[in-house]
């Protein structure tokens, strides 16, 4: 009867060991996976600072005043003045398209069908 | 176990039959039975102390082993209790009032060497000569082949010059991660901005630190952790600070002006939309400050907040408003302009003769120095104090740069009637241009003090109440007509109902004793659109001179209003505000119904 505790006590021990040994992987393994997320989110915080910090660049206004007036021929961008401002009706919406003149006859008997 | 008896039968016997005593034998048996005892004791006292010592050696080996280890050790960041964000940036960005980034950071590199590590010293400080300019072979050779254990080369690295000097091959050539503070417009509102430098540094991290405007005055915000990813919003609008940097830059050339500065801020929530001096610098290189010469000469000196210049007849409506206030006068209240007028040995002139009498409209329309002095005499000392003082022309104004405390207002030791008089028309105080936008902002506003601001706050402030309601409107209606019929008749801008009122100051000679006769400040304040205030414009030049006529022209109207005018007609559209219809005279056609 002892051997038997004995042997069972062991034998959770080992199996306590076994699953201790393969929490603390599992642990390790997380613990990594967080850290290399951490660092992708690192460096795509830091990428996305440099792209901003690009677009900004990109879109200063010395740059883009340079820009219109070197593409003047093809923009025609003009320094906002308050001559643009307008009023709705000022605006020429296109025209709206008319459907076209019927001219062939249409079959109505159809339409007092049996149903 | 058998114990010994006492007396054992056999000895006692013995020893009765040799006639000695038997006692002897008991004694003898309880001394050793006592010796055996005490052996007992002392050895199991002994192999207590050795457990108890073996267990404290371990205990306490274990802390020293562990402390030894600590120490020696690299450091290392607790790896299981991350927080939710890890690392932000080291310094917030700031933006301006649409989100646009004005400061942010990047990273990049710095160059550093170990030159004892170094395979070829001299074929390295050929190529990083190559690489960078700045750096001279020969003094590289002597570092690097000296006894330096470190030597820093370059704080901030290109990209392509990390690579450059990558290429290199050289082991003894380290590079450093630093973050570095980017303005990607460049002098855009560079005097708002300031500039940042490197504090505290090391190989791994330098410390960014700003050396002045809202980077200086806002370090503690702008590191906070807690809200590095919460961008600084500042009041100032991108377009409208490149439109007005424009204007004015362009405007200062024309005039020949030596310096320029325009604020532009909005009347009711005291937010400042615009503010340029001229000439500024770029963030991203910021100048060292000058070390001789009059600081307002250097490039970093601000002079929107401050220059403390006399501002001149802009003041001669804070004069009118107050008597309006207090009652003295109306707008159609006669004064007396006969000149000069002669205050002890002092004389006050006016630019032209006007007459013997004026409205106190015309006063301020065609600008006189003699009938505001005499407003400023009704008023009196006490009351005109009070009444600057209300506006805010006693302190610095309180914007959130650091560079706006060094601008204290200029006030006459002796507060005499004669300084009334001359302050009156804008001689003998001196303020900056940023002081009198807000104090026009509470002509504009209706009568409410307004407290300039840098940062977004779109919600109107509730100042304290400095004059009424219909004295403000009044002196606006006033000042208006400046622009339709007197000195301002360049500041008309269609659409826009500008009103406002010009000053030309004489520039006080630098060593005392009287005023130059031919530099002067000229300043438009000016309020648009009229019918419904929003803004307030104020444009200075230092030393303007236009010279398209027959003898060059000094006044404000000829050099700062027709600039002004090119601003507001460049800005109220950016800042969305539709030009008023026009009210044309109908031409001659009469309506007849038939």
């Amino acid at each position: 009867m002892r051997s038997v505790l004995y042997v069972l006590t062991a034998m959770a021990v080992i199996g306590l060991a076994f699953w201790a040994y393969r929490e603390n992987y599992q642990t390790q393994a997380a613990l990594d996976r967080a850290e290399t997320l951490h660092r992708e989110i690192a460096d795509g915080r830091a990428r996305l600072g440099m792209l901003r910090a690009e677009w900004a660049y990109l879109n200063r206004p010395e740059r883009l005043r340079e820009l219109a007036s070197l593409n003047f021929d093809r923009l025609e961008l003009m320094v906002f003045s308050p001559e643009q401002f307008g009023r709705v009706d000022q605006v020429s919406y296109p025209a709206r398209e008319t459907l076209p003149a019927v001219t062939d006859s249409i079959e109505i008997s159809s339409a007092r069908g049996t149903q | 176990m058998i114990r010994t008896p006492l007396r054992p039968l056999a000895r006692i016997l013995e020893a009765r039959s040799k006639g000695e005593n038997p006692d002897a034998i008991e004694r003898e048996n309880i001394r050793l039975r006592h010796e055996e005892m005490r052996d007992r004791a002392r050895l199991r006292a002994e192999s207590r102390l050795l457990v108890l010592a073996v267990a404290f050696f371990c205990a306490y080996g274990v802390v020293g082993v562990r402390m030894g280890l600590l120490a020696s050790t690299e450091p290392m960041e607790p790896r299981a209790t991350a927080t939710g964000a890890p690392i932000r940036a080291q310094r917030a960005d700031i933006v301006d009032r649409q989100g646009r980034i004005l400061a942010t950071n990047i990273e990049t590199h710095s160059l550093y060497a170990n030159p004892q590590d170094m395979v070829e010293p001299k074929r390295a400080a050929q190529e990083l000569s190559v690489i960078f300019p700045e750096l001279s072979e020969e003094r590289l050779v002597k570092d690097f082949t000296g006894k330096k254990k470190f030597l820093w080369l370059r704080k901030k690295l290109s990209p392509e010059q990390k690579q450059a000097a990558h290429d290199i091959g050289e082991p003894g050539l380290l590079f450093g991660p630093r973050e570095m503070r980017l303005y990607p417009n460049g002098r855009l509102a560079a005097h708002v901005l300031g500039g940042a430098s490197f504090g505290a540094e090391d190989v791994n991290a330098a410390e960014v630190i700003g050396v002045a405007g809202v980077e200086r005055m806002f370090e503690d915000r702008l590191r906070d952790p807690a809200r590095a990813n919460t961008p600084l919003k500042l009041s100032l609008d991108l377009a409208v600070q490149d439109a007005t940097e424009q204007v004015l830059a362009g405007g200062m050339r024309l005039m020949q002006a030596k310096g320029a500065a325009a604020v532009l801020m909005d009347v009711r929530t005291g937010e400042v939309i615009s503010l340029v001096s001229l000439p500024d610098f770029d963030p991203n290189d910021r100048p060292r400050p000058a070390v001789k010469g009059h600081a307002s000469d250097s490039p970093l000196f601000n002079r929107a907040v401050q220059g403390v210049y006399e501002l001149g007849s802009t003041f001669k409506i804070f004069a009118v408003a107050q008597a309006m206030n207090l009652g003295l006068i109306n707008p159609v209240t006669e004064i007396d302009t006969r000149g000069p007028l002669r205050w002890g040995k002092h004389r006050i002139r006016d630019f032209h003769n006007y007459g013997s009498k004026l409205t106190a409209t015309k006063v301020i329309v065609k600008s006189s120095n003699i009938g505001t002095a005499r407003i400023a005499q009704m008023i009196g000392v006490d009351r005109q104090k009070k009444f600057l003082k209300s506006l805010g022309f006693f302190e610095p104004t309180p914007l959130e740069i650091t560079e706006a405390g060094g601008g204290k207002p200029l006030l006459p030791p002796h507060w005499s009637e004669l300084s009334t008089m001359t302050i009156s028309y804008g001689h003998g105080l001196s303020a900056t241009p940023l002081h009198l936008a807000s104090a026009y902002a509470a002509v504009a506003n209706g009568g409410l003090r307004v407290r300039p601001t840098i940062l977004y706050q779109p919600t109107p402030q509730t100042g304290e109440r400095v004059m009424s309601e219909q004295v403000a409107e009044a002196s606006r209606l006033m000042l208006r007509k400046v622009v339709t019929e007197g000195t301002a008749s360049f500041g008309e801008v269609k659409g826009y109902e500008v009103a406002g009122k010009t000053g030309t100051a004489d520039k006080p000679k630098e060593n005392g004793g009287g005023y130059y006769d031919d530099k002067v400040i000229a300043t438009f304040a000016s309020i648009f659109p009229i019918s419904d205030p929003k803004y307030v414009l104020v444009v200075t030049l230092d030393e303007p001179v236009e010279t398209t006529g027959a003898k060059p022209r000094r006044t404000a109207g000829w050099t700062a209003v027709p600039v002004a005018a090119e601003m507001i007609r460049r800005v109220a559209p950016l800042l969305g505000l539709r030009p008023a219809i026009e009210h044309r005279a109908t031409a001659g056609i009469t309506l007849t119904s038939n």
